[in-house]
């Protein structure tokens, strides 16, 4: 075993776990600020947008996150169009394209976590909610979208750990996360166990990390599901 | 350009499709012994499943497969050398994704089983045994069909995730589509064209699994009174 | 996907006595299955199994049948016939080359792989089958000073642990480097703009991406970048360290194919110069 190579490249998987966070952060925050209004259309009852928004997220769901991540790197490269475009300083950045990538691929998932939760939203509240003279758009703010929210939090924190797993696509784009590092050590030193269980044991402290930071979220948000304790 | 590589593409996707039917095929294996693993009296057979579900679970496939198709086959070795084996034990590519794949997936298919097999109440079983029932009737007649109308849309979406999962076979050098579809693109220099239509034939794959297992929930379901009926 | 937030059941006291049956059975199922898919190997005449790349023409490529061609393959199965072993051709990324071979997927590795000190404490290599320069490709006129300081900043594309690797990384260490594990994604990214130039193989750089279409505009950059320390000494097949048999066994038959005419013949149907530079002494 050589696990001086690993000690000496400590640092290196520090900031390979620090571009696994960043890209994981900025994927889920992209995924959610565009998959809340998606998931007001697909909860809705308006069949056509029901419809649209269920062709995007049955597409993405129904692809590996590889393939998207490679349609966006490489793919859209091969059009000059897109290289001489106004974007093309953000697409020709690999971490923009993953996190394009994984951006839109969670937003699928998240979308329907959301809409499921909306759906599932027991009719009563909001019967309740227009007995209390609410309008439609008070009724959402206040009581449908909250209540949906909290309920998705157990499935998204899922879809989180999912993403966190996900990112080490990055590794395949030229991007030095942890994964990325464990294959340049393994590549490096041929130590093939040391490298890649260094990266599976940082994998599984954030995987446990963000498992904690959703039960406290659980805790504090579903207090009123929990079952009673007698 | 496309036409011309359609052949290998699609021979590509029948090694996709073979990885995922053997991969099932130990997950499932590995999911059923897991689950009974977990139900277990004995502590430390729970220990075990429960260690071997948390740590595949908190650790990214791809990890695992580099770490299993490089490390395992040194392990392998070293196995075989402490034997006294003299020669070596091969393990080709599809072999150790076959085999990484199912290790993995066992272990989703572990908590999918064990929900399932919990979901069935224990008077069931007891009213069969009072019957006269043998333990094996009990369990051929009685928990199996529940079981598999349980355990079925945690297995379709397991399945699912398990077809996508193995476009990372590639990573370790087996020839499936994704691979070949790589390979295409660097050689026509059209990756847009070459990845589409893996991603097309992947949607194919997904979508026919859907309708099948929609059909086979169907089946398994008849009689049972949902709130919405 | 139930990965950790499964419905919290409560525990249930009683267990089916019906589970003992259902692990006894699974386990029998987990045999049978592992059973289908370890096939058993049985070694009647001599093996050898060959790593090589699959996109790095034109030494190897995949073609649109699927199947794998180019000189490295050639020279290959010329060796295999000379030594009349029945070989395998595996395909494996580059930078998964040595592990592989250490970790015994195959047992020689014939993929342009230059002969350097620093891997020669992995792995032992046969004599070299051949040789040619390194050199930088970019955009024609785009630069002309390839030094180090003439790079500062610019973001140089390599294939992951070959030597141009550990060249630029050691060297240029003002500039990006953005390593693949592919030769083909380089052409991709450089094509795309993702980054200022590459480094590589002349020879590859020329049949595989400068005459192809998508080569037009680019061309050499600055002068072949001569450094034995980095290049060393042509490009070798590598096997594991130890396995001397197998070595000895390729040197002859390079040396064999170089002598019948069968190195001529290979070499002629890809190239219209000596590839396999100046003799080994």
């Amino acid at each position: 075993m050589n696990w001086d190579a690993i000690t000496s490249s400590l640092p290196t998987y520090l900031d390979g776990a620090l571009l696994t966070l960043q890209l994981l952060g900025a994927s889920l925050l992209l995924g959610l600020v565009v998959a809340l209004p998606l998931a007001l259309l697909r909860a809705s009852a308006n069949a056509w947008a029901n419809r649209a928004v269920w062709c995007f997220t049955y597409v993405i769901r129904g692809t590996p996150m590889l393939v998207q991540l490679f349609l966006i790197y490489y793919g859209l490269a091969q059009f000059p169009a897109v290289r001489e475009s106004v974007l093309w300083p953000w697409l020709s950045q690999a971490w923009f394209c993953a996190v394009l990538a994984f951006g839109i691929n969670t937003c699928a998932y998240t979308v329907e976590i959301i809409a499921g939760c909306i759906r599932a939203t027991p009719h009563g509240e909001v019967e309740a909610a227009r007995a209390m003279g609410l309008t439609t758009a008070q009724t959402w703010r206040r009581i449908l979208l909250p209540s949906a929210l909290r309920r998705a939090l157990p499935a998204y924190s899922n879809e989180v750990i999912m993403m966190l797993h996900g990112t080490s696509l990055a590794s395949i784009v030229t991007l030095l996360d942890l994964t990325g590092v464990a294959r340049e050590v393994n590549s490096r030193f041929y130590a093939p166990f040391e490298a890649f269980i260094t990266a599976a044991v940082f994998y599984l402290a954030l995987t446990f990390l963000l498992v904690g930071l959703f039960h406290l979220a659980e805790r504090r948000w579903l207090k009123h599901l929990r079952p009673r304790t007698t | 350009m496309l036409i011309e590589y359609l052949p290998t593409l699609l021979d590509g996707t029948l090694v996709t499709l073979s990885v995922a039917g053997a991969s099932l095929a130990i997950a499932v294996a590995l999911g059923l012994t897991g689950a009974a693993a977990k139900l277990s009296r004995l502590g430390w057979l729970r220990a075990i499943a429960t260690t071997y579900t948390t740590v595949i679970r908190g650790v990214p496939d791809l990890v695992l497969m580099l770490l299993i198709f490089y490390g395992g086959q040194v392990g392998v070795n070293q196995l075989a050398a402490a034997l006294g084996h003299d020669g070596y034990i091969d393990i080709n590519p599809f072999v150790a994704g076959v085999a990484t794949i199912g290790f993995i997936f066992g272990a989703y298919l572990t908590e999918t089983f064990r929900g399932a097999l919990m979901a069935i109440p224990a008077g069931q079983r007891e009213a069969g045994l009072a019957f006269g029932m043998s333990p094996l009737k009990v369990l051929w007649r009685i928990t199996v069909p529940q079981m598999i109308r349980l355990a079925l849309p945690g297995f379709t979406n397991n399945w699912l995730v398990l077809v996508k999962s193995t476009a990372i076979v590639s990573v370790i050098g087996l020839s499936d589509m994704m691979q070949r579809a790589g390979f295409a693109a660097g050689a026509t220099q059209q990756p847009f064209t070459f990845y589409l239509a893996a991603a097309g034939l992947y949607l194919a794959i997904t979508s026919v699994s859907l309708i099948a297992l929609n059909a086979l929930n169907r089946r398994y379901s008849l009689g049972v009174r949902t709130g919405a009926a | 996907m139930p990965a950790f937030a499964l419905p919290r059941i409560h525990t249930m006291k009683t267990i089916h006595p019906s589970i003992s049956l259902l692990l006894a059975a699974a386990l029998a199922l987990t045999t049978v299955a592992l059973a289908t898919v370890a096939a058993p190997a049985t070694a009647q005449e001599r093996k050898i199994r060959i790593g090589v790349e699959g996109a790095y023409p034109p030494f190897s490529e995949i073609g649109p049948d699927g199947k794998i061609k180019g000189f490295d393959i050639d020279i290959g199965n010329a060796l295999c016939a000379e030594l009349k072993a029945q070989c395998t051709m595996i395909v494996q990324d580059f930078d998964g080359m040595i592990p592989s071979l250490i970790a015994r997927k195959f047992d020689a590795v014939l993929a342009s792989m230059s002969i350097t000190d620093e891997r020669k404490k992995a792995v032992d290599f046969t004599n070299k089958y051949y040789h040619s320069p390194e050199r930088f490709i970019g955009k024609v006129g785009a630069l002309s000073d390839t030094s180090p300081a003439g790079l500062k900043g610019k973001r140089i594309g390599v294939q992951r642990t070959t030597t141009h690797d550990r060249y630029v990384s050691d060297l240029y260490k003002q500039s990006q480097i953005v390593r693949y594990t592919k030769q083909s994604d380089v052409y991709l990214d450089l094509v795309a703009g993702r980054i200022d130039l590459a480094m590589l193989d002349s020879v590859a750089a020329d049949f595989g991406f400068l005459r192809t279409p998508q080569g037009k505009g680019y061309g050499y950059l600055g002068e072949p970048a001569n450094n034995p320390k980095y290049f060393g000494y042509g490009s070798g097949i590598a096997v594991r360290k130890g396995d001397t048999q197998l070595r000895e066994d390729l040197n002859r038959a390079i040396a064999a194919i170089r002598a019948n005419g069968t190195y001529k013949k290979i070499q002629d149907k890809y190239f219209t110069f000596d590839i396999y530079g100046a003799p080994v002494k």
